[in-house]
């Protein structure tokens, strides 16, 4: 019975949005309490259906008919298996912390309602993209989620710098989005179908189904990804879209949505094991696969990022370039065959991100919205609950054992063992880079000689929002001795049905691969020891005096901005150059000027016969009839 | 020496030949006038002729309408040239070129 009631799990935040824009718009608290309520029941109905699947692998629930053109037929459907169900558990579980934390955090905001409106119209899309069933429904809530998330980026939209990162997320998100769509209609064209299951079991039957498109496809599929995961060379609005609130940070930009695509990828992995090939144009390429290209985008984007993310000074845009180097992890491990690795990481991420940036949430708020670390520290002492919660978070973001983040991080070493060495030695480089940075931040953050005014006077948050640090930071913790990978894999038809024990579960990482795991223990230690020296009680940062040239790129983001800003401005010039020549030379030249000189030629030439003088008229007139009589009585 | 409709139509001709030049050449508007009844005249000769060797009566009841129609539109002109010459104090042609742009 549960299982029909997933339509309620999707539309509930919906109806939600459209009850408060519509009636609760001068009520805040009202407001507030029906986006908390509609997603807490949305969690409540997605904890029942967790519990109905049990050990089925997938259930199915009629879906709703909603578009037939031709022999094209777009349904919202709810997909409920495995993945789906936990994908949806960690979206409305995380959703609904954030939403009882936005409550305080926003509190006294001039346009509440606004703010849980689209908070709900976004837990709406998100749902959307874990239930679809096609292609079709997955694209109708990709957008739904980008405007969402154009929305609340902007919801400070007064302020310039905000309304600019929301346009250039969007902006952005549309270059990844066009290349998925033209995906879609590719995919469209050559199997027929929408429908993952029908196209899942084409590929299946006929692994040449795609053709020499195949791996263009693929590509282009992963093109939306990269748009909404912020993969390089895509990733620039991400950063930027910390300009949003904070409980939005870590919702839409950390949590859930930018994990979409990681979803995504997961979901439509079957397009992946076509054969691949490239059409005859493109032949140069010839030999590369589609996941090798997913792989290396991952692998570069989190080394990027890990590198930028050491140098930043705001508390939100160091957890930012995080979640893109982690956003990277996830993308490297899909491609490189660890899809289960890839969500694995996917979920522990996005309980201690959300932890991360809610702890950073709740800093700022006490830091009356200061958000540079070196004007805050020693705050470990006035805002304890904040400090432990933030800690365990680090922890779990560097992955130490045997907090759920090491256990993912090790999944995704493990698959990248296997896959290829160099992406392998990447990630281990980026792993020691993340403990260096998060304890860079933790350190000057908590431990450092306070240096403001503001940190001196910084003291804890209300419970409204401690709490959900609290409930975060357990699984946060314990999010690994569960075995989600296990979870996940046997679904699949390959599973190894051995079963677990809570202590195989707990040390198996150093025993089936020992390398990966003390590979990942080792750069936790030495990024710990790099960050305690440089950082432990610092009250400016050295790494500037160092190491000038180096840290002055790793400031600049490397120049990313500026470079696409160029590249864009060379761009346009060249095509209004091309334009204003066709509308001065051609449109208002040959065409409005030729008319208008045309006419006035002829106007001057006609206007020498208007003599004024009679005797001429008379004189042209009996030319003229002569002429005429001669051509009529011609003998 | 027997006259014949030719010697009519050629004398119409010269008429009206004359009156075209009349109109053409000269620059008092009485002259042109004088010039346009001229050409009227030389048609209504050709008319008459026409009539008197086919021995069809058409023709003279044709000029009949003519010398009728004539007689009215000589009064027309002739008042629009009195109101001219009283506006303008002139009626050569060369003067009257206030259409011209």
């Amino acid at each position: 019975m549960i299982e029909n009631l997933s339509a309620w799990i999707l539309f509930l935040p919906l109806i939600a949005a459209a009850v408060i824009t519509l009636f609760t718009r001068r009520s805040p608290s009202v407001s507030a309490y029906i986006s908390i309520a509609a997603i807490a029941i949305s969690f409540l109905l997605t904890l029942g259906l967790f519990f109905r699947l049990g050990n089925e692998t997938a259930l199915t629930v009629p879906a709703i008919k909603w578009l037939s053109v031709g022999n094209l037929n777009v349904e919202i459907g709810f997909l409920v298996d495995r993945l789906s169900v936990l994908m949806l558990l960690v979206v409305t579980g995380v959703g609904l912390m954030i939403h009882v934390y936005s409550y305080g955090y926003m509190h006294g905001d001039k346009a509440f309602s606004r703010f849980f409106a689209s908070l709900s119209l976004f837990t709406f899309s998100m749902l959307g993209i874990v239930f679809a069933t096609n292609f079709f429904q997955m694209f109708i809530f990709w957008e739904l989620v980008g405007l969402s998330s154009y929305l609340l980026i902007g919801y400070w939209f007064e302020k310039p710098s905000a309304a600019d990162a929301c346009k250039k997320a969007f902006l952005t998100n549309r270059i990844g989005d066009f290349g998925f769509l033209l995906g879609i209609i590719i995919i469209w064209s050559l199997l027929g179908s929408v429908q993952f299951s029908e196209l899942q079991n084409a590929i299946t039957q006929n692994k040449a189904a795609l053709g020499a498109l195949a791996t263009v496809a693929g590509v282009l599929i992963f093109m939306g990804a990269m748009g909404k995961s912020a993969q390089f060379p895509l990733h620039v609005w991400l950063p930027d879209a910390m300009e949003g609130p904070t409980p939005v940070s870590a919702l839409i930009h950390a949590a859930t949505m930018v994990a979409a695509g990681v979803y995504m990828l997961v979901r439509v992995f079957f397009l992946y094991t076509a054969t691949p090939a490239w059409p005859e144009a493109l032949s140069f390429m010839e030999g590369v696969t589609a996941l090798e290209i997913i792989a290396w985008i991952g692998g570069i984007t989190s080394l990027l990022a890990a590198l930028i993310a050491v140098q930043q000074n705001d508390i939100k845009r160091i957890l930012a370039y995080s979640t893109l180097s982690q956003l990277g992890y996830m993308i490297m491990s899909v491609g490189l065959d660890g899809k289960t690795a890839a969500m694995y990481h996917l979920t522990t991420h996005a309980f201690f991100k959300a932890l991360l940036f809610l702890g950073a949430g709740s800093v700022i708020h006490a830091m009356h919205h200061e958000q540079d670390i070196w004007q805050m520290g020693a705050l470990r002492k006035r805002m304890p609950r904040t400090f432990w919660t933030f800690l365990f978070g680090t922890l779990a973001l560097a992955g130490v054992w045997p907090l759920s983040g090491f256990y993912s991080k090790d999944e995704v070493f493990v698959a990248a063992i296997d896959g290829n060495p160099v992406l392998f030695g990447i990630a281990v480089l980026v792993a020691l880079l993340t403990t260096f940075y998060m304890f860079r931040l933790f350190f000057v953050v908590f431990y450092a000689p306070e240096k403001s005014e503001g940190a001196s006077h910084a003291h804890e948050s209300p419970t409204v929002m401690t709490g959900p640090l609290i409930v975060l930071a357990i699984p946060t913790v314990i999010a690994g001795f569960f075995g989600i990978n296990h979870y996940l894999s046997r679904g699949d038809a390959n599973a190894h049905g051995e079963h677990h024990g809570f202590v195989d579960l707990l040390i198996g990482p150093f025993g089936h691969a020992p390398l990966a795991a003390i590979m990942g223990l080792a750069a936790v230690i030495f990024g710990f020891a790099a960050a305690y020296g440089l950082y432990y009680r610092a009250k400016q940062d050295p790494l500037p005096n160092m190491m000038r040239p180096v840290a002055r790129s790793m400031r600049n983001r490397f120049y990313f901005d500026e470079l696409y800003a160029a590249l864009i401005n060379l761009t346009h010039e060249a095509l209004a150059k091309i334009a204003t020549g066709i509308d001065r030379w051609i449109v208002g030249g040959a065409l409005v000027k030729g008319v208008q000189g045309t006419t006035e030629l002829f106007g001057r030439g006609l206007r020498l016969a208007q003599t004024g003088n009679l005797q001429t008229y008379a004189f042209i007139f009996v030319i003229g009839l002569a002429v005429l009589l001669f051509v009529f009585f011609r003998p | 020496m027997n006259v014949g409709l030719e010697h009519y139509l050629t004398v119409s001709a010269l008429l009206f030949a004359l009156g075209l030049t009349g109109v053409l050449i000269r620059r008092n508007l009485l002259i042109m006038y004088m010039s346009i009844e001229l050409m009227l005249n030389a048609a209504n000769l050709a008319f008459v002729a026409m009539s008197r060797f086919t021995n069809n009566l058409n023709g003279q009841v044709m000029v009949f309408f003519i010398i009728t129609v004539a007689a009215a539109e000589v009064a027309v002109g002739l008042a629009l040239i009195v109101a001219l010459y009283r506006k303008r104090q002139t009626a050569h042609v060369e003067d009257l070129t206030s259409m011209k742009l």
